[in-house]
Order: C-alpha cells, then sequence, then structure tokens
C-alpha cells in the first residue's frame, strides 16, 4: 500500500501511539515550540531537540474560513467552509490548526478538541493535521 | 526653534483602483504634490525612503522624478514600510545628513486577499497548502478571543465599520464614500466569525509622500511645520500573539503595538492622555477595538463604552481614524501609514475640511500593525 502524502509531512511524527505534531522543546529555559526548530525564540539558545506534541487540548480562539484561499493553498476547486482555531496544548503551547468542525453554532473557546490525520478534500492521497471536537463517549 | 524634526509637505493621491497609473507612478505623483506644498523643488532632496509591498522598489521613481543622485532606501517591512522609512529619514535627519527628506508609499494590489507565499515570512510551504496563510483568519480569531476576555458586544464592530465609511464620506481622497448603516454592516455576508465582509478594509492603490525637514530648517511654502516628536518601528516579542504564527506560547506578553506606542510616547515626552486625534490600524473592525487599547489610549474592555458614547466620532473626546481609516480607503499596503501620518498633519494644520477635528487639535498619533508582528507609532504635534 502506497504511504498517503502528508501536505505537512514536517509537523507530523509517528509515534507508538500515533501521529503527532512535530514540536521542539529548549534544554534552557524549557520553552516548547511548533514546528521544531533548531534555535529558542524566547532565550535565543540553540539547546532545542524535538518533541511530539500532545494530542489532546481545549479551543482557545477559532473562526472559520469561508472563501477559498489563494495558492499555495492545496484544498481543489471545489472549496468547503473550514474552521481554524488554536488549541492549547496543557503544559506545552498553543498551535494553531484546522478544525474538522465548521458550523459556528458547534464551535466555542473552551470547546475540548483532539488530533486527527484529514484528507485534503480536492486532493488524492494528500493529508494534513486539524483538531475535531472530542465527542461526549471519548472522554 | 525646536530641536525635533519637522513635516513640512504632504502629498496623497485618490486611494482606490487606479487603472490608469501604475503604483510607482502613484508614489511619485504623491512625492510632486509634497514638493509643493513644501515650496521646494526635487533637486533640493538630500535624503529619501520609501516603498511597497506589490508594486516594486521605491527608488524607482527617481526615473520619473529626476536623476539627481539622491541616496534613496527601499523599505520592505509589511504594513510598517511606510514607518520604517520615516524613522529612516528621521534619524539621518537627526544626524544632519540633509535639510530635506522625502518618505514615499505607494502600493498597487491585486483585488481579493494578499497572495502571500509562506516562504518570504519563514514558513514552511505546508502552511500554506494546509489553507492557514489568510491574513483574515488571524484578525478574526484574535478579536473573537479578544471580546470574550473583556465582555465586549459584537455589535461594536458593526459601529466602528459605520464610523469609518462616515468618516469616509467627508474624505475627497477617500475610495469607500457612501455612508453604511451599521446594520447593513451587521447584515453583510460572514467571513471569518465575527468578522463581516463590511468590516474589512480591501487592498487596492494610492500614493503618499512627506517632506521632512531637519531642526531648524524652514521650508519656503509657508505651511506650519508639523513637530514629528518621535517614530518607533519594533518588531514582536516572544509571547505576543501575531499573524502568520504557527504557534503561540501559553504566556501572552505585551503585543508589539504596546510595545512600539509606549517607546513612541516615552520618546515624545507625551502620554496617551494628550492625544487629541488618533489614527490606528483598522484593517478590519475589531482591529481598531484592540489597537485603541494596545496603544494605551484607552482600558481594555473600555471601548464598548467608547463606541456608544460617541467618543470616537470626529466630534468626541478620541476622534479616531478620522479620514475613514483602512475601511474606508482600502489598504495599499506600502501607503496606509504614511496616509494616516498625512491625516494627522492635516488634522494639526487645521486644514482637515469637513472631516476637521473641533477645537484645534494640538497633539496626533498614528500606529500600524502588521504580519509577522511589526508596529510603528508616531507622535506628532503642532509647533
Amino acid at each position: 500500500m502506497t504511504k498517503a502524502e502528508h501536505v505537512d509531512h514536517p509537523v507530523l511524527v509517528e509515534t507508538p501511539d500515533g501521529p503527532r505534531l512535530r514540536g521542539s522543546e529548549c534544554a534552557e529555559c524549557s520553552t516548547v515550540t511548533f514546528p521544531a526548530q533548531a534555535s529558542c525564540p524566547a532565550c535565543t539558545g540553540v539547546a532545542v531537540a524535538d518533541r511530539p506534541l500532545g494530542a489532546r487540548g481545549t479551543l482557545w480562539t477559532w473562526t472559520v474560513q469561508t472563501f477559498g484561499p489563494k495558492a499555495p493553498y492545496r484544498g481543489g476547486a471545489e472549496f468547503e467552509p473550514f474552521g481554524v482555531g488554536y488549541v492549547e496544548l496543557p503544559g506545552e503551547v498553543r498551535v494553531e490548526a484546522r478544525l474538522t468542525e465548521a458550523d459556528p453554532r458547534r464551535l466555542r473557546i473552551g470547546l475540548e478538541v483532539e488530533l486527527r490525520v484529514i484528507d485534503v478534500p480536492g486532493v488524492p492521497g494528500a493529508t494534513t493535521y486539524a483538531f475535531a471536537p472530542v465527542e461526549e463517549g471519548d472522554r | 526653534m525646536s530641536g525635533d524634526v519637522s513635516i513640512v509637505g504632504v502629498g496623497i493621491t485618490p486611494f482606490g483602483r487606479h487603472r490608469d497609473a501604475t503604483g510607482l507612478e502613484l508614489g511619485a505623483r504623491a512625492v510632486r504634490l509634497a514638493l509643493a506644498d513644501a515650496g521646494i523643488v526635487w533637486s533640493d532632496v538630500g535624503f529619501a525612503a520609501g516603498g511597497s509591498m506589490s508594486a516594486g522598489g521605491a527608488d524607482a521613481a527617481v526615473s520619473l522624478l529626476g536623476l539627481t543622485g539622491v541616496p534613496f532606501i527601499n523599505v520592505f517591512n509589511g504594513c510598517a514600510t511606510g514607518g520604517s522609512a520615516l524613522a529612516t529619514a528621521h534619524a539621518l535627519l537627526l544626524a544632519g545628513e540633509a535639510d530635506y527628506a522625502v518618505v514615499m508609499g505607494f502600493d498597487q494590489h491585486p483585488a481579493g486577499a494578499f497572495d502571500l507565499q509562506p516562504e518570504d515570512w519563514g514558513l514552511g510551504s505546508w502552511y500554506g497548502e494546509a489553507g492557514l496563510m489568510v491574513a483574515p483568519q488571524f484578525f478574526a480569531m484574535k478579536i473573537q478571543r479578544y471580546l470574550a476576555d473583556h465582555d465586549i458586544p459584537e455589535a461594536a464592530l458593526a459601529d466602528v465599520a459605520s464610523k469609518a465609511y462616515r468618516n469616509g464620506a467627508l474624505n475627497p481622497h477617500a475610495w469607500r464614500r457612501t455612508p453604511v448603516s451599521a446594520e447593513d454592516v451587521a447584515a453583510s455576508p460572514s467571513v471569518c466569525p465575527p468578522l463581516r465582509q463590511l468590516m474589512f478594509c480591501s487592498p487596492g492603490a494610492g500614493g503618499v509622500a512627506l517632506v521632512l525637514a531637519r531642526p531648524g530648517v524652514r521650508a519656503p511654502g509657508g505651511r506650519p511645520p508639523v513637530r514629528l516628536r518621535s517614530v518607533v518601528f519594533r518588531t514582536r516579542s516572544f509571547g505576543s500573539f501575531d499573524a502568520f504564527s504557527p504557534s503561540v506560547p501559553l504566556e501572552v506578553s505585551a503585543s508589539v503595538s504596546a510595545v512600539a506606542a509606549e517607546a513612541a510616547f516615552a520618546a515624545a515626552g507625551l502620554g496617551p492622555e494628550d492625544v487629541d486625534v488618533v489614527q490606528v490600524q483598522d484593517t478590519e473592525a475589531g482591529a481598531e477595538l484592540i489597537h485603541l487599547a494596545e496603544t494605551g489610549l484607552c482600558a481594555h474592555g473600555e471601548q464598548a463604552d467608547l463606541v456608544a458614547s460617541g467618543a470616537l466620532e470626529i466630534g468626541g473626546r478620541l476622534p479616531t481614524n478620522t479620514d475613514g481609516g483602512c475601511i474606508a480607503n482600502g489598504e495599499p499596503v506600502g501607503a496606509s501609514g504614511l496616509r494616516q501620518v498625512h491625516e494627522v498633519v492635516v488634522q494639526l494644520r487645521g486644514t482637515a475640511g469637513e472631516r476637521q477635528v473641533p477645537g484645534s487639535p494640538r497633539t496626533g498619533f498614528t500606529h500600524v500593525y502588521g504580519a509577522p508582528g511589526v508596529s510603528a507609532c508616531t507622535v506628532l504635534t503642532t509647533s
């Protein structure tokens, strides 16, 4: 089987627990960044190592993308609105992400969400990361 | 005679769509207007700086204005392009490098949201491919959180946009000159909730130029000089929540706008309480509300009262974006920050016509904010 192409493969890493966002952590000041980078934006140090980020967090803020972005967006010709938010990963960092939910009535600050790998609409075989609301039964 | 650099000439083209002129030509046209306003000619200019985002390098204007050999520095700092150019010219005049400097900002953008490449902003291509390289998303998410944190009703956004169109109607060089009611703003299509179509500015075209004089030099034009008390440009500090940030730390620090504004007031020896007329970045209505507080002109959460009481109107306590701001003028990025300075200069001269702030304003303030976390602020006073 051919492995799906992640649109954003540099920002995802496979772990025994499944795919995770690939962040980094500074050995000097413990600052966590996403995506991973080789130097620390907080203390300017370079003792920085990769760190898979937590898969669950809460929605810190959100909106909905209602129009098709210009290139290099790879969403294909048929545009479907998608949610966008910053997800607060406890003790780590807030990450910007697509949301699987695009209905403003079902999005709110504080909503519990978890990481998913989703197909990019209109681009066969391409995937990206997103966060999905945690269903009642999954808690 | 003060030790300040002064603004002795200003020029502006109409903002909007220009099919008959390139962005560069608009910039050169504004320079000619500013030179005439100052009563000098291009060969009197000893230094120039300027820039655009989408319309090329400013120094190309020498072929239109005259090949005098003038040193002309190109600036490319997004929304702070004008502010950076102004800060550069200010420093060189204080150093005594020239008697007169010209600062020029211009642009000409295609319709629709800005067409931005992640690699130009230090980001991986994945960021754009995933659909995150879209400026309205950031502004929507920032105001979404801000309204919740400070208990400001969404209705304030429609009121701010309506004020912009009302002021634009009084401004001969504005793009949007038809008043729009708050009800019509609130009924326009949702773009990125909570922001709606009529709450946003549009990328457009226009040119602005300023003539600055070194301390002690009086221009022959005879216009009352406006003192440039300070101009400060900053990039973001760690913890500032900014456009095109794949992540932000859990601990939020002072925004780049707050840092730049505080430094600008400190350098001027004045405070927000001294300001009589204000131009803050309003690329959408939420930005005006946020920037008023970030720059220290009001308390966080006070904005709903300021909007409701009319304090931000031309006749109010804190007249804000008196020329209609970005919402009514559009945003030719390179020109936008200098448009604000132009507006404060004409307000302080008392020549703003129908939109003149009453009571002879003496102190003005300008602020721009842009991706990926830059801000430029100025403090200007009458002589």
